[in-house]
């Protein structure tokens, strides 16, 4: 944030004028998004739910495969599609649309204009979740990884994804700040990728298919795509807009916000291929797909330093406010996870690693330890705002931050182990009389790894345990009454004032 | 970075230029392939050893044309194999199969018998759906029609621990029905039982169409043939 923009705690002075204009803006803002934000983080929180629980099903079932296995709607290829569905396109796509818009806004430092445009994008949006979350559980399933969905459910939701990027269109047109903030660039590009991005899979996998492996690659260059030019970039943004916001320091660095961008833009595009290393696809595409993951290190290194930077000596403060724990946990996530993300992309680890359970360990650290903690974080700064009402129970956010950092940590810690002994073992060779045979069988390294498996369940334990903490919390929330005037934020440990 | 149309043409071109390098091109490489004999002739009848390209104008060509008299491959799944493939995918078989050998060194992929070459891009452009698959919680699948007879691949389907007692891979017993022996005796269509599904005396189980058809596909899931890129590894 440039210099001049206020924190919050600069905009309790109230001698401040050009303070309290700029404040009263924002509040205006807040109220204006009150409609679609609400619409939109209802519909996350239910997804959510409706996700941990299909989450929880499916990893029973890997380890029990008995356990409601006469059910055709409850085979474990349908669970877990409804689970990554409802995470995705029900979840993070339904919160990012409560979140990255009102923060455009409140960058923009304008009156909304047209929320019926989000609130129709909202109501097409989620019908057609719906549809698809229901074909996919009736079987009428795209065997396309990320892009399951029925292709009756799909153009609702190409539909929603248009009126989504032409209203953050229209709303960055009307701004009446003369600076462009980091998190404006993120939220423009993603909203502009994921049209695009969205239309073009479907069209060139489900509509008119492409020839053969020319629909895996991009399928690849969807899905991880989809990771990286729109969750990201969100969650990018919104760390960008509140740890400023709610330390009440600017961002260290504009030029290195800049580089960050360019490169993540440049060099994530690229990325998605390294699911195929090894595959029947061009070698030379694999090489750049590789080339480009690594190269990710310079956007994650300098996002990396540029949040660090900004947080360091108010680690105290940044403790006692829900909003920074949970995004400077995201952070964190975010540089570890784009690392190791790196690293296997180089060939001999994804030799190990590929076709494990490492690669959903580490799409989870992505998805969940950094987006989806990140837009907790955002969450617990905007409702309060835009509903003028604070968080009814600060027990219920320490039980939703501590449930899901123990669980996100042992699911993670769990499937690398587990995924590692796996790749390991899978590939292990040893000569026996003269022959080279592999040293492990299959049904000895599905056995060895079981118990990973199961401690994944208990994590899935912990992470329902948190969601719900969350969402009682915000249909409390929801349920009460505004609270007059400015009331004192819901802070997890005794602290200043001001930070929420 | 203030003015909007710089940083739009930015937004544009990173994302047009992926498309273009990942998709484009791949379109453009391998949208032609077709199926070819193992081995390839030149215009004289010769054989020719693999496949060579030449600069015909701005044209690129091959030499080589497929081999008179000789089957051709890849094979075009058809009838009930067509239809499995849509069963495979609405069973959500992808999530724990992949359906691609990796090269010999790379990977257990040729000790582990699951194919005695690798798999190219040439062996995916009749399959409606390519499905090469990310997890291997099961084996791969992309020869599995050479390994396995269809009573395996029913016995197995209808309950996986009845073949091996290890197995993590859910059962599909619903693509099958347990009835009641008819007076005219065992149908024929019926499955042998195997004793640990404990099917209640006098009944006998039958495959539905969707279960008849996922075998089908699994038994023409097969890259057991050579091409002029790729050979069988010694």
């Amino acid at each position: 944030m440039s210099a001049k923009s206020p924190s919050l705690l600069d905009s309790f002075k109230t001698s401040d004028n050009e303070a309290l204009s700029i404040r009263a803006r924002l509040c205006e803002v807040d109220t204006s998004m009150r409609g679609p934000a609400v619409l939109f983080l209802v519909s996350a929180v239910l997804w959510l739910l409706l996700g941990t629980f299909f989450a929880l099903i499916a990893s029973i079932k890997i380890h029990s495969p008995y356990f409601a296995g006469s059910i055709e709607e409850f085979t474990f290829g349908r669970v877990r599609t409804v689970h990554l569905n409802a995470m995705i396109y029900g979840w993070g796509t339904n919160v990012i649309l409560a979140i990255a818009p009102w923060i455009m806004g409140r960058l923009c430092r304008t009156r909304i204009r047209h929320t019926s445009i989000l609130i129709t994008a909202g109501i097409f949006y989620n019908i057609g979740v719906t549809i698809g979350v229901i074909g996919i559980l009736l079987g009428d399933m795209q065997g396309v990884e990320w892009l399951e969905m029925p292709t009756y459910a799909t153009p609702l939701i190409a539909i929603a994804f248009c009126l989504a990027g032409v209203w953050v269109v229209l709303a960055f047109r009307w701004r009446q700040s003369n600076h462009i903030y980091v998190s404006q660039w993120y939220i423009l590009a993603a909203f502009f990728w994921l049209p695009w991005l969205y239309t073009v899979a479907q069209i060139m996998i489900l509509f008119i298919p492409a020839p053969g492996v020319v629909q895996s690659l991009t399928n690849w260059w969807f899905a991880h795509n989809v990771l990286g030019l729109w969750l990201t970039p969100i969650a990018l943004a919104t760390a960008y807009y509140l740890i400023p916001k709610v330390l009440g320091r600017p961002i260290h660095s504009y030029y290195l916000s800049l580089v960050g961008f360019w490169s993540l833009a440049f060099f994530y595009n690229w990325a998605g291929v390294h699911h195929l290393i090894g595959g029947p696809v061009p070698a030379w595409v694999i090489s750049a797909g590789v080339v480009a993951s690594v190269m990710m290190v310079i956007p994650v290194i300098v996002t990396a330093v540029n949040h660090h930077m900004t947080v360091v000596g108010l680690h105290k403060e940044g403790w006692a406010s829900p909003t920074i724990r949970f995004i400077v946990f995201g952070a964190l996530n975010y540089t570890a996870v784009s690392l190791i993300g790196s690293t296997m992309a180089l060939r001999s680890v994804n030799e190990v690693t590929h076709f494990t359970h490492f690669t959903v360990g580490h799409s989870h650290h992505g998805v969940y330890g950094f987006f989806t903690m990140i837009m907790f974080g955002g969450v617990y700064y905007m409702l309060p705002r835009i509903l003028e009402r604070e968080w009814p129970s600060a027990f219920l956010i320490r039980t939703h931050w501590w449930m899901c950092v123990s669980g996100i940590i042992l699911m993670v810690a769990a499937l690398s182990v587990g995924g590692w002994i796996q790749g390991v073992q899978l590939n292990a060779l040893v000569e026996s009389d003269g022959v080279v045979v592999p040293a492990y069988t299959f049904a000895e390294v599905t056995q060895n790894i079981n118990w990973t498996l199961v401690l994944r369940s208990l994590s899935g334990v912990l992470l329902t345990i948190g969601h719900i903490a969350f969402a009682i919390n915000i249909f409390w929330m929801l349920g009460s009454k505004p609270t007059a005037g400015l009331s004192k934020a819901t802070l997890l440990t005794e602290s200043e004032e001001g930070v929420s | 970075m203030k003015s909007l149309p710089l940083l739009f043409l930015g937004i544009f071109f990173t994302i047009a230029f992926s498309w273009t390098g990942i998709i484009l091109s791949s379109y453009v490489q391998l949208g032609d392939l077709e199926p070819t004999s193992t081995q390839l002739v030149n215009a004289e009848g010769d054989p020719i050893s693999g496949i060579y390209y030449t600069e015909e104008g701005s044209k690129r060509q091959f030499v080589g044309t497929t081999q008179p008299g000789e089957d051709v491959f890849p094979l075009a799944a058809v009838g009930s194999a067509k239809r499995g493939q849509q069963v495979y995918e609405q069973m959500g078989c992808l999530y724990c199969h992949s359906q691609q050998v990796r090269r010999e060194g790379f990977g257990s992929d040729f000790e582990r018998n699951w194919g005695k070459r690798q798999s190219v891009a040439r062996d995916y452009i009749f399959q409606e759906r390519v499905m090469l698959g990310t997890m291997r919680t099961g084996p791969d699948l992309t020869n599995v029609g050479t390994r396995y007879t269809e009573l395996w691949q029913h016995q197995h389907l209808f309950m996986p621990e009845s073949i091996n007692d290890w197995s993590i891979m859910p059962p599909f017993a619903f693509l099958y029905k347990v009835q009641e022996i008819g007076s005219r005796g065992p149908s024929s269509e019926a499955i042998e039982a195997l004793s640990s599904w404990n099917i209640p005396e006098g009944h006998e189980v039958i495959p539905t169409q969707r279960a008849n058809d996922l075998v089908a596909y699994l038994m023409s899931l097969n890259q057991n043939y050579e091409l002029p890129e790729m050979k069988f590894s010694e």
